[in-house]
């Protein structure tokens, strides 16, 4: 057991857990943010997506230990009140159904835009290959992120 | 799953002598008085209340996929409710879960399209189990909609509304014929008053419930048929949609499961110290399905079984995928069988066809893999149960936490949750009895999530299926003959389910009962009671055996000389809606038009569950694996309520159905499933997925099932496309077996 100062969501929170209790456990059962999912606990179904200063991560495979002083960005803390683009884009076009890969698939949709303000379908491939939808939302996943990108390819 | 009780109805537990419910009726709307709604529990805001029952009325086959064992549900058992709260808002109580099929948006509209309610004043309440209630709540064969809901949640809306003009007419002193209503108001052009339904919904509870309410001609429709925004959507966005591992209870402490390995083993002896030396685990506890590790948090219990070390008590099964396959191919060679279905002179049709076929087709175990595994919360306490789920059978979780605890369901409460993906996995209630088993035990709340591994390994699969099809073509290039031999354990064969010399509707479901006509058509079943768990996937029955016919109704084509379109158009007399999709399918799609080098289209269809799909998949071959670059699909699911919806249910229905096609497979080894994880069971992935094309044929008839009828299709569609690309005949799935 080991005493750690996460930086979430824009504010410090100090947590006692081992040092190799994934970030995603430390997210859900120690600060009771439960919008990242569990989905395989083996970095295969990008359910449990969230940002570590500004990239994509798979936080079941993430150890606390590792995360030190980067911000981490959960999909409550994406916007105040699901404000941004990405997470309009995903209500525009109705992306959700069952909705429990569905903050993961935002997570690394926001990153990807982070990065790379109009990505092409490839780099869509890419960045999104990672996150496993059971319902199969892929076509609207794929519309919702050029219609974030603002590109006019969202068809 | 498990069977259905007798559902008791409310309304006889509501003395009619007394007045206090008054059947409409055969309308199926009652309308509840006050102690009545106050005695069913928390419907505040008063106003106008109505239950409303629905019957039944589905023809045999298209109840086929549906739970066997029938539905004990009549006319006389109510299954939502209606109110006009006095404040304007009218609040629809539905005891149906929401896994993404949009039931939270899609019932509602029924009632607010003949309501002529303000839409944004409408909400959806999740109703938790109870049978007095809600009758049969299960969430099973694309049938919230179809079974019921279609007709009298219209009729329950049709008759607020006239009772609220009835309300208003009385109030003004004019003829109910000349109000009209409107956005949740009712007015009187002449004069231009206007009242809101809220301020008439108390007058409107004092008059009785027309008998018969007008329902509105379809022509007239204006919410059914659009698409507003998805109700369950600005949540699901933002993280805070709680689904069955998000509910926090006060005190709760965390579990995770561990079962035998082998299917039917117990547990022998275990060993906590190495599980109890993990921090943050505080107890193993023995439950019926194995050990329960319970912790302080989620990980520690899944250290703490991974640390677990015990004996498993031999239940006596060991088989392993090569010994099943032997099992049921001898099954299909032997003379054990139920007849299913006998028409016409098949031996004789099959000696004189000018062209014969026989082929031996396999499917195998498919595990559901639903994002969300398997998750329960529990809280045993004071003579009460309390019950947290992600289910589609919430009268199965009050049944088996009553039976766990001893306690009446009516001191059980059940909380349906957000369901992360149902796919038929969550009627089963195995993992809740784990949560409320391992409550009691420690006499805390526990939360119990099974891991990844578990939930994979202890799945209710849909069952593994072997096939003898034999068929022949006459002269003319007419299929004039089927033989179909169908050997797989029948659904719930862990259950006791099914026996020898029975018909398993499910395993014939799709061949016995197929869209074509055909003169001679004989399909037999052998049971195999081989006891790996089988339960409900998605579409069941027809989700392999539609393979298994379109491909060899491809094969017979191909055979002929013939185009595989217009073979099944000319079998397909009998069923004008299933020729429209495939024509306006092939026309869609461009069949028989020439594609770039190095690609091909192949078709399927399936009547199913109310639904009527083709789809035409176009295939190329990239270092020799098939890749699938676009789907189209043209359905007939009779009125379609929210189009936006049955277009997402459709198209995401082809990526599970490829999915399946391509990668899906379970396999055993010494009576344990090989597959852990989506590592050996792989779903399709962002860059695998075709562009799907989904056309909604423009139909007037009764809305039909929309959940699971495009994924039988897809299947076909991309190996019959493959052969028409290579010539090589896909006759066992999946297309790309894992190592």
């Amino acid at each position: 057991m080991a005493r750690f100062t996460l930086r979430v969501n824009g504010s410090s929170h100090p947590v006692d857990a081992p040092p190799d209790m994934p970030l995603l456990w430390v997210l859900r059962d120690l600060l009771g943010l439960t919008g990242t999912k569990y989905g395989c606990g083996v970095s295969q179904c990008g359910a449990c997506t969230v940002h570590m200063g500004g990239n994509a991560v798979r936080s079941c495979v993430t150890p606390v230990s590792a995360v030190g002083r980067a911000e981490v960005t959960t999909i409550e803390g994406l916007s105040e009140d699901g404000s941004h683009p990405v997470q309009r884009a995903w209500v525009e076009e109705d992306v959700p159904q069952c909705g429990y890969c569905q903050p993961g698939q935002i997570m690394s949709a926001a990153a990807l835009l982070a990065r790379t303000s109009s990505p092409t379908d490839d780099d869509i491939d890419q960045a999104m290959s990672g996150n496993l939808c059971r319902c199969g939302t892929y076509d609207r996943i794929r519309k919702a992120i050029h219609r974030a990108a603002g590109d006019g390819k969202e068809g | 799953m498990e069977r259905e009780p007798e559902v008791r109805p409310l309304v006889p537990d509501i003395d009619p002598a007394a007045g206090t419910a008054v059947a409409a009726g055969s309308s199926g709307v009652f309308k509840l008085d006050r102690r009545d709604f106050v005695k069913l529990g928390a419907m505040a805001g008063g106003g106008l209340v109505l239950g409303v029952a629905f019957p039944r009325g589905l023809k045999a086959w298209e109840t086929a996929g549906d739970a066997e064992g029938a539905d004990a549900a009549d006319a006389a058992t109510l299954n939502a409710f209606v109110q006009v709260a006095t404040d304007g808002s009218v609040i629809i109580w539905m005891a149906r879960a929401e896994m993404g099929q949009g039931v939270l948006t899609a019932l509602p509209m029924l009632v607010a399209e003949e309501l002529d309610a303000d839409w944004d004043s409408v909400r959806i309440q999740q109703a938790g189990a109870d049978p007095h209630k809600y009758g049969r709540q299960t969430t099973v064969g694309s049938s919230s909609v179809r079974n019921g809901a279609w007709l009298n949640l219209r009729k329950a809306g049709a008759a607020a509304r006239a009772m609220l003009v009835a309300a208003a007419a009385k109030r003004w002193g004019v003829p109910a014929g000349q109000c009209a209503t409107s956005k949740g108001r009712v007015t009187h052009g002449a004069s231009g008053r206007s009242l809101g339904y809220g301020e008439l919904a108390e007058e409107a509870a004092r008059l009785s419930v027309p008998a018969d309410p007008k329902l509105k001609d379809p022509s007239g429709f204006t919410l059914i048929g659009t698409s507003p925004a998805r109700r369950d959507t600005p949540a699901k966005v933002r993280g805070k949609a709680d689904f069955g591992a998000d509910v926090r209870v006060d005190g709760m402490l965390q579990a995770t499961v561990v079962h035998p390995p082998r299917f039917g083993d117990a547990v022998g002896s275990f060993d906590a110290s190495k599980a109890l030396a993990v921090p943050g685990v505080r107890k193993v506890v023995p439950i019926s399905a194995g050990l329960a590790v319970v912790a302080d948090h989620t990980w520690a219990a899944f250290r703490g079984a991974e640390a677990l070390e015990a004996t498993w008590k031999d239940g006596g099964f060991g088989m392993d995928s090569k010994a099943i396959a032997a099992e049921l191919d001898g099954l299909l060679e032997g003379s054990k069988a139920a007849v299913a279905r006998n028409d016409g002179d098949v031996a004789g049709a099959l000696a004189s066809g000018a062209h014969r076929v026989q082929a031996r087709y396999v499917t195998p175990y498919l595990a559901h893999a639903t994002m969300e595994p398997m998750v329960t919360t529990a809280r045993v306490e004071k003579g009460r149960c309390e019950v947290w789920a992600s289910t589609q059978n919430p009268q199965g979780a009050q049944r088996v936490a009553a039976d766990v605890t001893g306690l009446d369901v009516s001191n059980v409460d059940v909380h349906v949750t957000f369901v992360g993906c149902g796919w038929g996995r969550r009627g089963s209630v195995d993992y809740v009895r784990d949560a409320v088993e391992t409550a009691k035990a420690v006499g805390a709340p526990v939360q119990l999530v099974w891991t990844r591994e578990e939930d994979m390994r202890h799945d209710e699969y849909r069952p593994i299926s072997h096939y003898r099809m034999q068929g022949a073509v006459d002269a003319k290039g007419r299929l004039s003959a089927l033989d179909a031999r169908v050997a797989a354990p029948p659904i719930g064969v862990q259950d006791g389910r099914g026996r020898a010399g029975e018909v398993n509707r499910s395993a014939v479901d799709g061949i016995a009962n197929s869209a074509y006509s055909i003169p001679n058509l004989r399909v037999d079943y052998r049971y195999s009671g081989i006891p790996v768990p089988t339960g409900y996937w998605r579409s069941v029955g027809p989700s392999q055996n539609t393979w298994v016919m379109e491909s060899f109704i491809d094969e017979l084509a191909h055979a002929a000389g013939r185009d595989p379109v217009e073979f099944r158009l000319e079998l397909l007399d009998g069923e004008p809606r299933v020729k429209r999709v495939l024509e306006m399918a092939a026309e869609r799609a461009g069949w028989g038009k020439p594609l770039p080098a190095g690609r091909a289209r192949g078709v399927a269809l399936v009547r199913d569950k109310g639904g009527r799909v083709a789809e035409i998949a176009e295939v190329s071959s990239e270092n020799g694996q098939p890749r699938v670059h676009r789907v189209t699909v043209v359905a007939d699911c009779g009125i379609v309520v929210h189009p936006n919806i049955v277009e997402s249910q459709y198209a995401g229905s082809v990526i599970a159905g490829l999915a399946a096609a391509l990668y899906g497979k379970i396999t055993l080894r010494e009576g344990s499933v090989v597959q852990g994880n989506f590592g050996g069971y792989p779903l399709l992935r962002m860059d695998e997925a075709p562009a799907v094309d989904v056309h909604i044929v423009d139909s007037r008839e009764d809305p039909g099932g929309v959940g699971e009828p495009a994924l039988p299709p897809a299947a076909p569609a991309l190996t019959n496309a493959w052969f028409a690309l290579t010539g090589t005949r896909v006759r066992e799935l999946p297309v790309l077996p894992q190592a």
